[in-house]
């Protein structure tokens, strides 16, 4: 597992106003060999009835994880590059806690694994120095993954946010979201 | 646990349990008259095993979120239709614990495997512990030369003719456990070795070890049966040795490393139990979906858990953020970024 291949310079940079909702990202996301061709990237509706604006979430991989904390089973666990694992198959007993918890929605739970399965930032391509699946695919620039200055200069009116406020509850987290140029965080209510 | 290294309730049933274990030797062996002095060295890793498990099992129990489900599973078992909820933990026991049905669906061959080890693991500890303990020994029945007695715990329970298939069976009962080990450790050390993701997370001493130890227990202890069978006992002693040896790191290594999800995979009865009862007493409904997503129980767990493992998602006017399902929440992400980029003055930029 130790891998001198991961390039701690590089990050995940999201933009979801830029999402199409293609769901390219989905097909590539399924050829990620962590994950056993099961897709754990989320492209959804935000609200159907009143809009076709659509979203695009990969997992934000928190400082303090909450999934990790919750789980009754010790089968989540972030690493030294800041990469929260997926459930370790054989000590994850599928309770969903996880799933519940997390604030950006992002575990899935595999019913009939009966497992829950979660992106890893595609552990076996960015622990080589590759790219994630879905953010070599994204048609939109809605998903970006390289370096603070490569985003800097493609983005130059947006900043990267990795703070989120959630009432009292803030979240660090190791992948960025695209806010107005000057933005410090993203407060969700 | 304030800052200290050990746990001492955890320290405390351990050590209770581990010399209740070591009467229960004396005894079951009859005052150790049946104890088999040649496995002494397997019962000092039977008995540290032992502490270590249950040392690991109770600090795991302590967890908050661990806690929960115990306590709710077990309450759950005891209270209301008994007799219903014994009977779906026993069907859930026999599907889960005793067929694995859940790694089925992820690949039959895995399934497979995995139960062949599961059995040949299991079968080998109901031979060997007993064994070891003193608590199963044979002798020749009174004025026979021809038939074999069994005993546990001093009373005997069967008796077989020597040249029998039930002896055959019997006395190589750990050669049929050390197969089905050897195929089953064999094929995940393959895919340990070929599959891409599995190679890029994982580590040898969590993953490739615990397989390899299985397969060295195995192949040593059948090459014990081969060296007598087939070679007049060659190397027999420094088998012997070696294979008490693979043995023995075995046993230490259960607290601490793969096997002791062995010991955690009940937990899974219990989500299950927790999770039905849950539902009979109604679910969450989701106020951005508006569809139900889990049971009333569970969020309500869930909100006094993260708040005691110190996140708190609660929203002014009561609600909570964990009341939305995980399609809400990235939507009401996405709503709160889409509104920051209008404030900006640019939806893209």
């Amino acid at each position: 597992m130790k891998y001198s291949g991961f390039n701690p310079n590089e990050e995940f940079f999201v933009d979801m106003q830029r999402c199409i909702g293609c769901k390219a990202c989905e097909m590539a996301c399924a050829e990620c060999e962590t994950n056993g061709q099961e897709p754990m990237i989320h492209v959804n509706y935000v609200d159907r009835a009143s809009t076709v604006q659509t979203t695009v979430q990969v997992c934000m991989h928190c400082e303090d994880p909450v999934c990790a904390n919750v789980c009754p089973a010790d089968a989540i666990s972030k690493d030294e590059f800041g990469i929260v694992h997926t459930a370790n198959t054989e000590r994850c007993i599928g309770c969903s806690n996880c799933v519940m918890a997390c604030p950006f929605g992002v575990p899935k739970k595999e019913e009939n694994y009966d497992l829950m399965m979660k992106c890893t930032m595609c552990y076996d391509r960015t622990s080589v120095g590759k790219k994630p699946m879905c953010a070599t695919v994204c048609p939109s620039g809605a998903l970006f993954y390289g370096t603070k200055d490569e985003i800097q200069e493609m983005r130059p009116n947006s900043t990267p946010v990795n703070t989120f406020i959630f009432g009292k509850e803030t979240v660090n987290t190791k992948v960025n979201i695209m806010m107005p140029k000057g933005s410090s965080e993203l407060v969700i209510f | 646990m304030k800052n200290r290294s050990y746990n001492i309730k955890a320290m405390l049933i351990a050590t209770l349990l581990s010399v209740l274990m070591v009467v229960l030797v004396f005894y079951g062996s009859r005052e150790l008259q049946n104890f088999d002095a040649a496995l002494v060295t397997y019962l000092f890793g039977t008995v540290f095993a032992f502490f270590g498990i249950v040392y690991r099992y109770t600090v795991w129990l302590q967890r908050p979120p661990t806690w929960i489900y115990f306590k709710r599973g077990v309450g759950f078992l005891f209270t209301g239709k008994i007799f219903s909820h014994f009977c779906f933990a026993v069907k859930e026991s026999v599907e889960n614990i005793a067929f694995q049905k859940f790694i089925y669906p992820r690949g039959k061959y895995r399934w497979l495997a995995h139960f062949m080890i599961a059995v040949g693991c299991t079968s080998a500890f109901l031979i060997t512990i007993p064994l070891t303990f003193g608590w199963v020994h044979f002798t020749m029945a009174p004025n026979s030369i021809s038939v074999y007695e069994a005993h546990f715990f001093g009373f005997k329970v069967m008796d077989f003719d020597l040249d029998s298939i039930m002896a055959f069976l019997t006395f190589h009962a750990l050669n049929w456990s050390s197969y089905m080990v050897i195929f089953g450790a064999g094929y995940y050390l393959r895919r340990r070795l070929t599959n891409p993701g599995l190679i890029a997370t994982q580590t040898f001493e969590s993953d490739l070890l615990p397989l390899i130890l299985l397969i060295a227990i195995s192949v040593t202890g059948l090459g014990l049966t081969y060296s007598y069978e087939f070679m007049k006992g060659l190397a027999f002693d420094f088998l012997a040795v070696l294979h008490a040896v693979t043995v023995i790191l075995f046993l230490i290594w259960i607290p601490f490393g793969k096997f002791f999800h062995i010991i955690q995979r009940p937990a899974q009865i219990a989500a299950h139990i927790y999770h039905k009862v849950g539902k009979q007493q109604g679910m969450a409904v989701c106020e951005h979906t508006g569809e139900e997503f889990t049971t009333n129980l569970h969020i309500k767990d869930l909100k006094k858990l993260t708040k005691k493992l110190g996140f708190d998602f609660d929203r002014e006017d009561g609600t909570s953020h964990l009341d939305l399902s995980p399609e809400g929440k990235r939507s009401r992400l996405a709503q709160a970024h889409l509104r920051a980029r209008q404030d900006g003055g640019n939806l893209f930029g």
